[in-house]
């Protein structure tokens, strides 16, 4: 009975793991097949791996793929791009999300609930809709240009759309719920009396916040922060309908090279690339921090 | 007593029209150790953290030394706060948690590490000071929250419940040691306590609270043995409170139907008080019509003492009678008819 149970209980512990396999592991080493192959017209447009010819084995792999878009500043550049467009849409989530957060966790248990519902409303419609009512409200005609130009303040319309900071305004819009809960997630744990009794000790509001709840939030902060930070390097839909050509983001020039160049190698080649020079700095980030916090547990 | 330390004068407080304080007035000595004991809402919490600057209150003012601190927020008040749950900064060692509030000052290093070392030799946390909050017991808990207060030197100390969290024996000796550091230091204390017991065995004065006022001001002793009302005399220990009527010049307590004759003071009370540690009963050889007579209705051994539930023509009450005052041979059982005796001085009039 209790052997039963165990195998059971394996398996109700390997399925997710078998889920990521299937589907994140396999199409990942899909993809990097496809990055190292050659390039060619046809379907799929690539050459094949390993393929038998009067010579025998032929294997029809290379690195150029790689040392292509390391040697265009293009493919660079657009990474740059998008690492910055993740780190200004993080710090500004971070700057809006906290003080929400905080309030938030703060309030009474009846109004929390009101607060948390509002936050998580927005995901009940479609993602595609939240960030196509970005462009209503900012294009030319849109209601924010209206009403400035009924009041005055403005005789034309302000171009606000199509450009890098539509964009930031999307993502940060977008993002900042992943942001603020994870936020609220530990600040809601946090002990008040602690806020007390650094007030008691003789450290003003600023000390208190620098000291006390600051160093006491940071997993929530690292955790708001990988959860906007990482996904927004690889944000493809927000630039392409709020971004203009003033700056180019990694998604999209990925998203071109499948869809309009039709060469996978290279788009494939971008892809890994992303995730790999992404992918090693937060694993050491995040050993370094899970060591900071054995030490301090 | 001499020149107020603390005064607090006419204080109110509501949260949401519920009224926390009504016009409080307290005033508080140099060097004493102060209870404010009540049940949990009557106000003794929120008096506390009025008094620390966490909270305004809604009317009234507060002097320290003759000076209006009313209006100061927390950090520039010159006393200390030890938390019921100690509040200790988890991200912090022991060390770092002791030396918080001095960096806040401005004092030199060689100042901060001497009055840390000071204080870690006072309260004997040597050995501890790399360790991690959650890495100690929670008595080491209690005392680096105390030399996290004590280390600042305050004129004056706020404990809110500071033994709640420990427990029954290490509760006893802390209590001691908590009286000997305060007497050592001659720090003010202001101790908020739901316990009377520790409110007894720690104060030098107290005062009772019930729904935001208080009711009584006092020593242990004067609170037991003379509470001003029925509710402080059954919130201090066990009473026996009797109906008292008062005719003919005649005083007698109802319920015992006795009759009070070496009384001088021959007001209208209503109400009288015995404690059960006066009242002592004996066990009747013979059984008699007699008066005092009652029926032992539960009994229970307690080591030292014995308390005796006794009934009285339908009126319970209790005896406690130590036990190496009672001979083997007249031990008391249940059902058992015994005599009752008091001296007539041990009886407390009052109106309710």
């Amino acid at each position: 009975m209790i052997k039963n149970l165990k195998k059971q209980n394996i398996w109700f512990v390997f399925t997710p793991y078998l889920w990521l396999v299937l589907f994140f592991f396999v199409p990942l080493a899909l993809i990097f097949k496809i990055s190292i192959s050659v390039s060619e017209w046809g379907m799929p447009p690539y050459r094949d791996l390993f393929s038998l010819s009067e010579n025998g084995l032929e294997i029809n792999s290379t690195l150029g793929n790689y040392l292509f878009i390391f040697s265009d500043p293009f493919y660079i550049r657009s990474y740059l791009n998008s690492l910055s467009l993740a780190f200004t849409s993080t710090v500004l989530c971070l700057l809006i999300g906290y003080p929400i957060a905080f309030y938030v966790a703060k309030s009474k248990t009846s109004i929390r609930n009101i607060l948390l519902i509002m936050l998580i409303i927005p995901f009940w419609s479609s993602f595609l809709l939240r960030v196509y009512a970005w462009k209503v409200l900012l294009q030319g005609s849109g209601i924010i240009n209206s009403i400035l130009i009924h009041i005055g303040l403005i005789s034309e319309p302000i171009s606000m759309l199509h450009n890098h900071y539509a964009v930031i305004l999307g993502v940060v819009y977008t993002y900042l719920p992943f942001m603020i809960l994870p936020l609220y997630g530990y600040l809601v744990k946090f002990d008040l009396n602690l806020i007390d009794a650094s007030n008691d000790l003789g450290a003003k509001p600023l000390n208190t916040f620098v000291k006390v709840i600051l160093p006491l939030s940071l997993p929530g902060i690292v955790a708001g922060s990988m959860l906007v930070f990482i996904p927004v390097v690889g944000e493809y839909i927000i630039p392409e309908m709020l971004g203009g050509s003033d700056k180019l983001y990694f998604g999209k020039i990925i998203w071109d090279e499948f869809f309009v160049n039709r060469d996978w190698p290279i788009a494939s080649a971008l892809a890994m690339s992303g995730i790999v020079i992404l992918v090693f700095p937060i694993i050491i980030f995040q050993l370094m921090y899970a060591k900071y916090n054995f030490r301090n547990e | 007593m001499s020149e107020p330390f603390l005064q607090i004068i006419d204080v109110s407080k509501r949260f949401d029209n519920v009224v926390a304080l009504d016009k409080v007035n307290l005033k508080i000595a140099k060097s004493e150790i102060f209870s404010l004991l009540g049940s949990s809402g009557c106000g003794k919490s929120t008096l506390l953290r009025i008094i620390a600057g966490f909270e305004k209150p809604d009317e009234g003012r507060i002097l320290l030394e003759g000076k209006d601190i009313t209006k100061l927020p927390p950090y520039v008040r010159p006393l200390n706060i030890m938390f019921q749950n100690y509040a200790l900064f988890p991200h912090l060692n022991v060390t770092n948690n002791i030396q918080f509030g001095l960096k806040e000052e401005k004092i030199s290093k060689e100042e901060i590490n001497h009055r840390v070392g000071e204080i870690l030799n006072l309260l004997e946390l040597n050995g501890l000071e790399k360790r991690k909050i959650n890495e100690i017991s929670g008595g080491q808990q209690q005392r680096v929250a105390l030399a996290r207060c004590l280390v600042k030197k305050p004129k004056l100390l706020l404990l809110d419940e500071p033994l709640a969290a420990l427990d029954k024996q290490l509760r006893v000796q802390t209590q001691f040691e908590l009286v000997n550091l305060q007497y050592k230091l001659g720090i003010t204390f202001i101790i908020v306590t739901h316990d009377q017991e520790e409110a007894m065995s720690l104060s030098d004065r107290m005062a009772i609270m019930k729904n935001g006022e208080i009711l009584q001001v006092g020593n242990p002793v004067e609170i037991y043995e003379k509470p001003k009302d029925k509710y402080i005399a059954n919130f201090i220990g066990t009473a026996n409170i009797f109906n008292v009527i008062n005719e003919d010049n005649q005083i007698i307590i109802k319920e015992l139907n006795y009759e009070v004759k070496n009384i001088n003071n021959k007001e209208n009370y209503v109400k009288c008080l015995i404690r059960p540690e006066k009242i002592s009963v004996k066990k009747l050889e013979n059984p008699s019509d007699n008066l005092n007579i009652g029926v032992v209705k539960e009994v229970a051994y307690l080591g030292s003492y014995t308390k005796y539930l006794i009934d009285v023509n339908g009126f319970e009450f209790y005896s406690f009678m130590q036990n190496s005052l009672v001979s083997d041979n007249l031990q008391i059982r249940w059902d058992d008819k015994v005599q009752i005796s008091f001296n007539e001085t041990s009886i407390y009039f009052f109106n309710d």
